[in-house]
C-alpha cells in the first residue's frame, strides 16, 4: 500500500503539471481583456502600458513559467514564513490578483472558512442523514418508507439549488421571518448568542445543499445495500443464528460501505470548490463566489490558481479514495 | 443407527408457497419426513424440485415475503419450529442445526477473516470469550483438515481455494456441535477430486461427531456413496422414499427410474447415448390437485390428471406416490 501511494503521488506530479498547462492555455485562448473595466477616458496607450505592467506583454511560455515558479516555489516558501516566522520568500513576487492587487492565496485563505462552514457542514449533515436512510430503505425495500424516500430523493436530486434556495428564502425568511436571507460573512462567533446567530444564518444554505447531497448518497447507499443483501454470505450469517442487527449492520453494511466511501471521498474536492450557485443565492462570500467574480473580471491569475487548486484536490482525493478502497476491501491489494 | 430411535427432526405436512405477481407458487407441498439421530438422509431431485426450499422452510431462512410457510409441523426435539419465534429459531440455527451451502466462493463474507466468521457463532451461542473462541476455531479448522490452522485464522476467504472454503463452511456449521447438519448441495460447485475429498471429510466427521445429516444433491452417485435413506423430490413433493439399497435396487416411481437411467454408465458400450428425461419440470402455480410428474411420465393414467397420488407403502420402509405399479405394469391399488 505504501509503495502504491508513493508511486501514485509521483505520478501525480506530471499529471498536475499537464493540467496546469491546459488550464493556462485555455485561459489564454479565452477572449477577454483585463482592462475592459477601465473607463473609456483612459487613453489606449496608457491601457497598453497597464497591460504590460501585468506581464501580458511577455510570451506565453515565459508567463506560464513565472506562474509555475510563483505557485510551486514562492507560495510554499511564503507559507513556511507565515508558520515559522522565517523570511525565505522575502522580496519574491507572489501570485497577485489583477482585480484586487493582493496575493491570490491570501484571498483564498480568507474565503475558505466561509465555504467550509457552509458547504462542509452540509456535506457532513448529508452523510449522517443519507447513510441510515439508504440502509433502511434497502432493508425494507418497497415499504412506504422506501417509497417516500425514493420520492423525496428524486425531488431533491432534480430540483436545482437556485430554485430550492429561493423557495426556502421565501418560506423561512420572507413569510416566517425565522432566518436571515443573506449570509453575513463578517459575523464573528465569540459567545453563545453570536453562535446562535451563526447557526441561524447557516441553516438555509446548509439545508439546500444537504438536500441535494443526501439524495445522491442515500441512493448510492441503498443500491449498494440491495446488492449485498441478496448475497449468499448474508444467508450464511442468518444460518449461523446472527441477529438481524448483526447481519445488516455488520455483515451487509461493512460490504456496502466500500463503494459509498469511495463516492464520499471523491465528493470532498467539490466542498472546497464551493457551491457556486448556492453561495450566490445566499450571498456567501465563499470560494465559489470568488471564482465567479474572478471570471467576470478577467482576473486570470485568480482563475488559474483556483482552478488548479481544485485540480490538485481532485487528484489527491482520487488517490485517497483508491487507498481507502484497498483498506476497506481485503480482496484489493495494490502491491 | 438403532431402529425406532426417536427422530431428531420430524417434519409433517410442510407446505410453503411463494407469493408472486402471477399468483401463488406451491414450492413445497405436504412434505413429510423424519431424520433419526446419526443418520444421513439424502434428498435428490432436479433443480426447482423444492429440495432447498423445504430445508430452508424448516428453520425460517426463507425471505418472507415472498415465501410463506402455510402449514405443517416441524418437531425438533419436543419443539415445533414452525410455531417458534424468531429468537428461538436464531438460538437453534448455527447452534443445534448447522448449514453448509452450495457455493463456497460466495457463502463467506469477503471482508471478514475466516477466524472471525468461525468465532461468531461460538461467541454468540456458546458464550465464549474471544480467546476461548479462537482456540476452538483453530481446533475446528484442524478438524476439517486445513493445514497450519492457527495462522490461517487471520486470512480472508479469498485467500482460500474453493475446496478449502467449503471446509471452512463445514467448520462454521459444526462449530457448536449441532445435532443436525443440513448440507445443501455442498459439493455441486466443486470439481470432482475436491468433491470426493469433501465427501470423505463429511463421512469421517459423521463418524467422529455422530450428528444427523440431511444431504441435498442432484447427484445420485453421491447419494449412493454416503446416504442411509433417500428422499426423491419432484415438483415440491416427495415422490419416493426408501433406504438407499432398496431405492437403487427396486425403484418404484417412474421419475426415480428415469433418474437412475440418466446416470451415465462407466462400463459397457460407448455408443450408448446419454439418456435424458424428456420435458420440463412443472411450474408449480395453482393448487396441486394432479400428479406433478404426469406431463413427463410414460405410464400415465387418466386418474393422474384428476388426483395427486398419495404416498403409499410399497416395501420395507419404502413408499412412493404413484398410481403405477412397476411389478405388474398396471395400476397400483391405492
Amino acid at each position: 500500500m505504501l509503495t502504491f501511494t508513493i508511486r501514485r503521488l509521483l505520478l501525480a506530479i506530471p499529471t498536475l503539471l499537464f493540467i496546469s498547462l491546459v488550464i493556462f492555455l485555455l485561459l489564454e485562448l479565452a477572449p477577454g481583456d483585463p482592462m475592459a473595466q477601465v473607463p473609456l477616458t483612459v487613453p489606449p496607450e496608457v491601457k497598453e502600458r497597464m497591460r504590460e505592467a501585468l506581464g501580458l506583454g511577455e510570451p506565453v511560455h515565459v508567463r506560464f513559467w513565472k506562474w509555475l515558479v510563483q505557485f510551486f516555489w514562492v507560495e510554499p516558501l511564503h507559507l513556511i514564513d507565515n508558520l515559522f516566522g522565517t523570511a525565505l520568500a522575502e522580496g519574491q513576487q507572489r501570485v497577485i490578483s489583477w482585480q484586487s492587487r493582493s496575493p491570490v492565496m491570501d484571498i483564498v485563505a480568507q474565503r475558505i472558512p466561509q465555504t467550509l462552514w457552509v458547504v462542509g457542514v452540509a456535506y457532513i449533515v448529508a452523510i449522517l442523514i443519507a447513510i441510515p436512510i439508504g440502509v433502511y430503505s434497502a432493508y425494507r425495500q418497497y415499504s412506504w418508507f422506501d417509497q417516500a424516500g425514493t420520492f423525496i430523493t428524486m425531488v431533491g436530486f432534480s430540483v436545482p439549488p437556485f430554485f430550492s434556495g429561493v423557495l426556502v428564502i421565501v418560506i423561512f425568511s420572507v413569510n416566517l421571518g425565522w432566518f436571515p436571507s443573506i449570509y453575513d460573512t463578517t459575523h464573528e462567533v465569540n459567545d453563545w448568542d453570536s453562535f446562535v446567530v451563526q447557526l441561524k444564518q447557516m441553516i438555509m444554505p446548509v439545508m439546500v445543499l444537504a438536500l441535494q447531497i443526501t439524495s445522491q448518497i442515500s441512493r448510492f447507499m441503498r443500491a449498494s445495500m440491495l446488492d449485498n443483501l441478496g448475497q449468499d454470505y448474508v444467508r450464511t450469517a442468518r444460518a449461523k443464528g446472527m441477529t438481524e442487527r448483526v447481519v445488516v449492520l455488520l455483515h451487509v453494511l461493512r460490504n456496502s460501505m466500500i463503494p459509498v466511501v469511495t463516492v464520499i471521498a471523491l465528493g470532498i474536492p467539490a466542498i472546497f470548490g464551493g457551491a457556486i450557485i448556492t453561495e450566490q443565492v445566499f450571498k456567501v462570500n465563499g470560494i465559489g463566489q470568488l471564482l465567479i467574480t474572478a471570471i467576470q473580471a478577467n482576473d486570470l491569475p485568480m482563475v488559474q490558481t483556483l482552478t488548479f487548486i481544485f485540480a490538485v484536490l481532485i487528484v489527491l482525493f482520487n488517490l485517497i479514495a483508491d487507498v481507502l478502497y484497498g483498506i476497506l476491501d481485503p480482496r484489493i491489494r495494490y502491491d | 443407527m438403532p431402529d425406532g430411535a426417536l427422530p431428531v427432526l420430524d417434519v409433517k405436512e410442510l407446505k410453503t408457497v411463494f407469493r408472486t405477481r402471477r399468483g401463488e407458487v406451491h414450492a413445497v407441498n405436504s412434505v413429510s419426513f423424519d431424520l433419526k439421530p446419526g443418520e444421513l438422509l439424502g434428498v435428490v431431485g432436479e433443480s426447482g424440485s423444492g429440495k432447498s426450499v423445504t430445508m430452508m422452510s424448516l428453520i425460517g431462512l426463507l425471505p418472507s415475503p415472498p415465501a410463506e410457510v402455510r402449514g405443517g409441523q416441524v418437531m425438533f426435539g419436543d419443539q415445533d419450529l414452525l410455531q417458534a419465534d424468531d429468537d428461538t429459531l436464531r438460538a437453534i440455527r448455527g447452534a443445534r442445526i448447522g448449514f453448509v451451502f452450495q457455493d463456497p466462493m460466495t457463502s463467506l463474507n469477503p471482508v471478514f477473516t475466516v477466524g472471525f466468521q468461525i468465532m461468531e457463532p461460538l461467541r454468540k451461542h456458546m458464550g465464549m470469550d474471544k480467546r476461548a473462541a479462537r482456540v476452538r476455531a483453530k481446533e475446528l479448522l484442524e478438524l476439517v483438515g486445513i493445514p497450519d490452522a492457527a495462522s490461517r485464522l487471520t486470512d480472508f476467504p479469498h485467500q482460500f481455494s474453493g475446496g478449502m472454503r467449503q471446509r471452512v463452511m463445514i467448520a462454521i456449521a459444526l462449530a457448536c456441535d449441532p445435532q443436525v447438519l443440513i448440507a445443501d448441495e455442498p459439493t455441486t460447485a466443486l470439481d470432482v477430486t475436491i468433491q470426493a475429498q469433501i465427501l470423505e471429510l463429511v463421512k469421517d466427521l459423521r463418524q467422529k461427531l455422530g450428528m444427523a445429516i440431511v444431504w441435498i444433491t442432484h447427484d445420485l452417485g453421491v447419494i449412493a456413496g454416503i446416504a442411509d435413506r433417500v428422499i426423491v423430490m419432484y415438483g415440491g413433493q416427495i415422490v419416493e422414499h426408501a433406504p438407499v439399497k432398496e431405492l437403487f435396487g427396486n425403484p418404484q416411481h417412474p421419475y426415480t427410474r428415469a433418474l437412475l437411467e440418466t446416470v451415465p454408465a462407466m462400463h459397457g458400450d460407448r455408443a450408448d447415448r446419454l439418456r435424458v428425461i424428456q420435458g420440463q419440470p412443472p411450474v408449480l402455480a395453482g393448487p396441486p390437485d394432479a400428479c406433478p410428474f404426469r406431463a413427463r411420465c410414460s405410464h400415465r393414467f387418466e386418474r393422474c390428471d384428476r388426483e395427486n397420488p398419495p404416498r403409499v407403502p410399497c416395501g420395507p420402509a419404502h413408499d412412493t406416490a404413484c398410481f403405477w405399479d412397476p411389478a405388474t405394469g398396471g395400476p397400483r391399488h391405492v
